[in-house]
């Protein structure tokens, strides 16, 4: 997120919060968070009454199998929450004043509810940002969309390339993301978002993939990959290199209209920070609640680890934010660790958890794309230990429960259906 | 294109009627639920000067009933950089 200091428009880009500023008594050239150090960026980090910013995974299903999944989506959880329950949950946000979710899945358009559990959440004043693969978007529903109050779509795609983008996320899936950006734009929706996965193979595109954003008058999102859910699986081969890195900083840096999520906050150790507050979110300003009920303090990690409840508990998500064990260790002070001697270390903070947890690096040290070279891969130690995985995943089997290998085909018929 | 109207403290202002807070022991976020902007008030006596706006003719009124006379500047500065990003608009 964002959180320049103090001035007003046009204030740097950002999600997952979106565009923020900061406004106090105090003299008008106070850093708040962006940059180092920041007095509001220390309190952040000792966590708020509610979440500034949620993500909510709607369901383990999707109709595709991309080879990064974070969530290792692809069958259905049969302990989904129900329609009412679901609802229940948008009634707690909004008691909570969680301004809005970013929703995401699996696909959450192929929960039979979407369109009403989105009325609801609008109607009771939490907005909602979703992630699509767009292969169910049709123009009846682009349109509905585009007449709802408060909805952002970001329909993902990975490549500028059908090559580049289906080789991750599936063959034909690329044709049908530009199918979807091609009804929002023509349904009147408005701005929506692109949203790509930074890997190996892509960043090459990054040019490219802006210029298609501009086309459609759209914004460019791009996020970092991360080694959890199925991405730990192919991380070694798409993670981009340490030289590709120095190339996305710099790219970020003469690009700060492309909003990043705040995920790239490692990469400021090599020079001027990017933009957002630079702190790593989890449990502290961020959290995930998935298909099932439960809250992870990180979007990223799906992990019984870093569980911290249920929304079914008594007390439901306000319980689980203010209270639980998991959330309040992550808002206690943290050490730096291994980290402490190096001046880069209120640039970056070490990095990313995710990142760390899932290549079994110690959480207070430095990140395994440290970009000075301290990290994992600094010291050559991949591939990525066994064992560190997730146990929680859902993606697609055969017969016999062996996982079903690669991403698999849009299935036209379907993605033509209304 | 316009920009809002620059803040002047003789005129009535409101907190923005498409703008949230939500208290947080630093202050309070503020959003819009129109240009999706989040804002960070670092200090709850702007909070309740903003939730003061309303209530008083002027600005300036509110400012004074709410503000210590040696702070009102800051404050005023601030309610500036919120009528620019739209927090607050005139009534």
């Amino acid at each position: 997120m964002s959180a320049d200091a103090l001035g007003p428009a046009p204030l740097g880009p950002a999600a997952p919060v979106g565009p923020a500023s900061t406004v106090g008594p105090g003299p008008s050239g106070e850093s708040a968070g962006a940059g180092r150090g920041g007095a509001l960026r220390d309190r952040l980090a000792l966590g708020l009454q509610a979440p500034i910013c949620l993500t909510w995974e709607l369901t383990y299903a999707c109709n595709l199998a991309c080879v990064h999944c974070l969530s290792s989506s692809g069958r259905r959880d049969p302990g989904e929450l129900s329609p009412a329950e679901a609802r229940s949950v948008v009634d707690q946000l909004a008691a909570m004043q969680v301004f809005y979710v970013n929703v995401g899945g699996g696909e959450p358009m192929l929960r039979p509810d979407f369109f009403d559990l989105v009325d609801y959440a609008v109607g009771h004043g939490v907005g909602v940002k979703f992630s699509t693969n767009g292969t169910r978007l049709t123009g009846a529903a682009a349109r509905r969309l585009a007449a709802m109050d408060y909805v952002d779509a970001q329909v993902s795609i990975d490549g500028a390339t059908a090559a580049t983008n289906d080789a991750v996320r599936g063959p034909g899936s690329w044709r049908a993301a530009r199918r979807a950006m091609d009804l929002l734009a023509g349904s009147g929706f408005g701005t929506f978002k692109i949203s790509v996965v930074v890997t190996r193979h892509n960043v090459a595109e990054l040019d490219a993939l802006a210029e298609m954003a501009g086309q459609y008058g759209a914004q460019l999102r791009v996020t970092r990959l991360r080694p959890s859910g199925r991405g730990a699986d192919v991380w070694g081969d798409l993670h981009p290199t340490a030289e590709q890195q120095r190339i996305v900083y710099q790219w970020l840096r003469d690009h700060p209209e492309v909003l990043t999520g705040d995920s790239f906050f490692h990469l400021s150790a090599l020079g001027e920070p990017l933009e957002g507050l630079n702190l790593c979110g989890a449990g502290r300003v961020v959290c995930l609640v998935d298909p099932v009920g439960d809250v992870y303090a990180c979007p990223f990690v799906i992990d019984e680890r870093f569980r911290a409840g249920n929304v079914r508990q008594p007390g439901g998500f306000r319980a689980v934010w203010l209270e639980s064990e998991r959330f309040a260790e992550l808002r206690r002070p943290q050490s730096a660790g291994a980290c402490a001697s190096c001046g880069s270390y209120d640039a970056c903070r070490g990095g990313c958890l995710a990142a760390k947890f899932f290549t079994g690096a110690p959480l207070d040290g430095p990140d395994p794309e440290c970009v000075l070279g301290h990290g994992a891969l600094g010291h050559g130690a991949l591939p990525l230990p066994s064992g560190v995985g997730s146990a929680i995943g859902h993606s697609r089997v055969d017969r016999q429960g062996r996982r079903l290998p690669g991403p698999i085909p849009v299935r036209w018929r379907e993605a033509a259906g209304s | 294109m316009t920009g809002p109207p620059a803040f002047d403290p003789g005129r009535p202002w409101r907190l923005h009627p498409r703008v949230a807070l939500r208290e947080e022991p630093f202050g309070a976020l503020a959003y819009h639920y129109d240009n999706r902007r989040l804002v960070f008030l670092k200090a709850p006596r702007l909070v309740e000067l903003l939730r003061a706006l309303e209530r008083f003719e002027t600005a300036g009124e509110a400012v004074a009933a709410v503000v210590d006379p040696g702070a009102r500047s800051g404050y005023e500065q601030a309610l500036s950089r919120l009528a620019a990003a739209q927090v607050i608009d005139v009534r």
